[in-house]
């Protein structure tokens, strides 16, 4: 049987849910929740659309990625080594003490990470250097930069959506990965931001609403990105917190806590049964 | 020594600047709405395409700042110390020191020589801040001929810098041809009843002391220290050996400046009596820099008052 473009993908979104279950379970700490939900952007991302080449990760003219909400490195680390950025094995040594695996993502330690971050609100910033650049040089490059939809109650967010959107960055794109869910519980609860389309249209930005766990929507989504000129791009993709292991699935108690080993058998034999 | 030819330190940084600009194209700057008074308008009417103004969004300056720098951009972001080394700390600490990048924050405004605009406005703690970030290197240099080598030779430098600048004109020191070197502080004069350690428009007071010293037949030298860290422990070692009497003087807090830094290095390795002159644990207030600068014993007479 032939295996179309998007099963393919799915099968790849799949591994690196394992292997942020893996890599989690075996630093016995770690962000699980935000991982999950906002892996098929990951995979997306970098198996279908960035213009990459993990041979050679610091290349001029790459794409580049910034994952704003740093906490979710499990699903970052996981798909770098997924693409071959560096050996899967090295997760195994995520938040240790002799691995480069910082808790959150260190451009200077790991191939492949584009920006250190881990302070909430600071991602797209730095983008927007980044993609402002491209357009000074004449690049080319894109930069894409994922967002938690609890960490645009960070004041700096919005700062840095006015430079966005003040710059015309067309070679920019903005993920929020809409989870609804942050540590103390939901996000309306907490300090609800309400009609996140609404606000980055009246940035400026041109907004496309998708499932963010559809592979087959992230990828119109991100073609359509790229067909927008004259501003950036928000997409708003609609995810679950824990997506592929139900019973983490929108609980947050598993936005910041490693499964024991019970859980994680059961998480592991869940995903894995997954296409099978 | 003449020091009656006044100009600011951030007036030297703005000319400095658009002159760097035509030496390199990599050179870019951001400011956030402070471009007329950081100076770096100059730069911006030379090339308005590698000027950016962050408009009132100085966290957003920084970390932008810092994505430029991975893409090979040596930028230069300015605004007033309280808003670069205060507002934006978190953003200069994550985004641009913890990953090294080469980022130069010259923040101008320092110390209630600011006058007028009162405590909100007036940096006494950014040498404190800045000193104990890993990576970054901290400069605060005394008049316009440092100031140009300073902005100068940080563009060469791989790495994070801040500089801090002065709204108050004081006067030049140096020739236009003195020679500067990163981390050696300036010794000027042999004197060995004391040293004076001073740093930014602090220098130039201790100048006039050590003239009025003189007079007394009391013989200082003043130690200009333009490098905050990596700091000259060297030069300040042998200064405490030779001389009788240490003092430090500067437009900031007493706490972790440059007092802080040199008690640092000699409780380490030379131990002797330190006098710091700076702003004792308190907030500074509106007013003439002038009279500031008497208010909070920063100036000249202050350190007469030692002797």
């Amino acid at each position: 049987m032939k295996v179309t473009k998007i099963e393919a993908l799915e099968k790849i979104a799949n591994d690196i849910r394992i292997n942020i279950i893996k890599t989690v379970y075996n630093a016995g700490s770690g962000h699980p929740g935000g991982s999950l939900s906002c892996a098929d952007i990951l995979t997306v991302l970098y198996f279908n659309q960035m213009n990459i080449n993990p041979q050679d990760p610091k290349a001029e003219g790459r794409d580049r990625f910034v994952l704003s909400k740093g906490h979710c490195s499990p699903a970052l680390y996981s798909t770098l080594a997924r693409r071959g950025y560096f050996r899967e094995e090295d997760l195994k040594g995520f938040r240790k003490i002799n691995s480069n695996l910082q808790g959150h993502p260190d451009m200077n330690k790991v191939p492949g990470v584009d920006m250190t971050t881990g302070s909430l609100g600071q991602g797209l910033s730095a983008a927007n250097g980044m993609a402002i650049s491209s357009k000074m040089d004449s690049m080319g490059y894109r930069v894409y930069c994922l967002l938690g939809d609890g960490e645009i109650q960070e004041g700096q967010v919005w700062e840095a959506a006015m430079t966005s959107s003040k710059y015309k960055l067309d070679n920019l794109c903005v993920i929020v990965d809409n989870n609804n869910l942050q540590i103390d519980g939901d996000i309306k609860s907490v300090k609800g931001l309400n009609k996140i389309e609404q606000k980055f249209e009246s940035f400026g930005f041109n907004v496309i609403s998708i499932d963010g766990n559809n592979i087959e929507q992230l990828i119109d989504g991100f073609d359509r990105a790229k067909m927008t000129k004259g501003r950036p791009t928000a997409i708003i993709a609609k995810t679950v917190k824990g997506k592929g292991v139900s019973f983490m699935e929108n609980n947050v108690v598993w936005h910041g806590m490693a499964p024991k080993e019970e859980e994680y058998k059961l998480a592991i034999n869940e995903l894995e049964s997954n296409g099978k | 020594m003449k020091l009656d030819k006044k100009i600011a330190t951030r007036q030297s940084y703005g000319e400095m600047l658009k002159d760097l600009g035509k030496e390199n194209d990599n050179i870019i700057v951001l400011d956030a709405d402070l471009s007329t008074a950081t100076k770096t308008e100059i730069f911006a009417k030379e090339y308005p395409n590698r000027f950016f103004d962050m408009g009132i969004s100085e966290q957003d300056m920084m970390s932008t700042a810092a994505g430029f720098a991975t893409t090979g951009k040596i930028p230069y972001a300015s605004t007033f110390a309280v808003f670069a080394a205060g507002r934006a700390y978190d953003q200069i600490r994550n985004s641009i020191c913890y990953p090294n990048l080469n980022v130069k924050i010259c923040a101008t405004h320092a110390g209630v020589t600011v006058g007028e605009d009162g405590a909100t406005h007036q940096m006494l703690e950014d040498i404190a801040m800045m000193r104990v970030l890993p990576n970054l290197k901290v400069f605060s240099p005394s008049d316009d001929v440092e100031t140009r080598f300073i902005i100068k030779e940080i563009s060469k430098i791989n790495g994070p810098c801040y500089v801090r600048l002065a709204r108050l004109a004081t006067p030049v020191i140096y020739d236009k041809n003195e020679k500067f070197e990163i981390g050696k502080a300036k010794q000027i004069g042999k004197g060995e009843d004391a040293t004076i350690f001073a740093t930014g428009v602090c220098v130039a007071e201790a100048l006039k002391a050590k003239e009025l010293l003189e007079k007394r037949g009391i013989f200082v030298r003043v130690v200009d220290i333009h490098t905050i860290k990596p700091i000259d422990k060297e030069t300040i070692i042998k200064c405490a050996k030779e001389t009788k009497k240490i003092i430090t003087i500067e437009d900031h807090s007493i706490y972790g400046g440059l007092g802080g830094a040199v008690c640092e290095v000699l409780s380490e390795e030379y131990p002797v009596k330190v006098m710091r002159l700076g702003v004792k644990d308190t907030f500074g207030k509106s007013g003439k820099s002038t009279e500031l600068m008497k208010y909070f014993k920063i100036d000249a007479e202050a350190i007469l008052e030692l002797f």
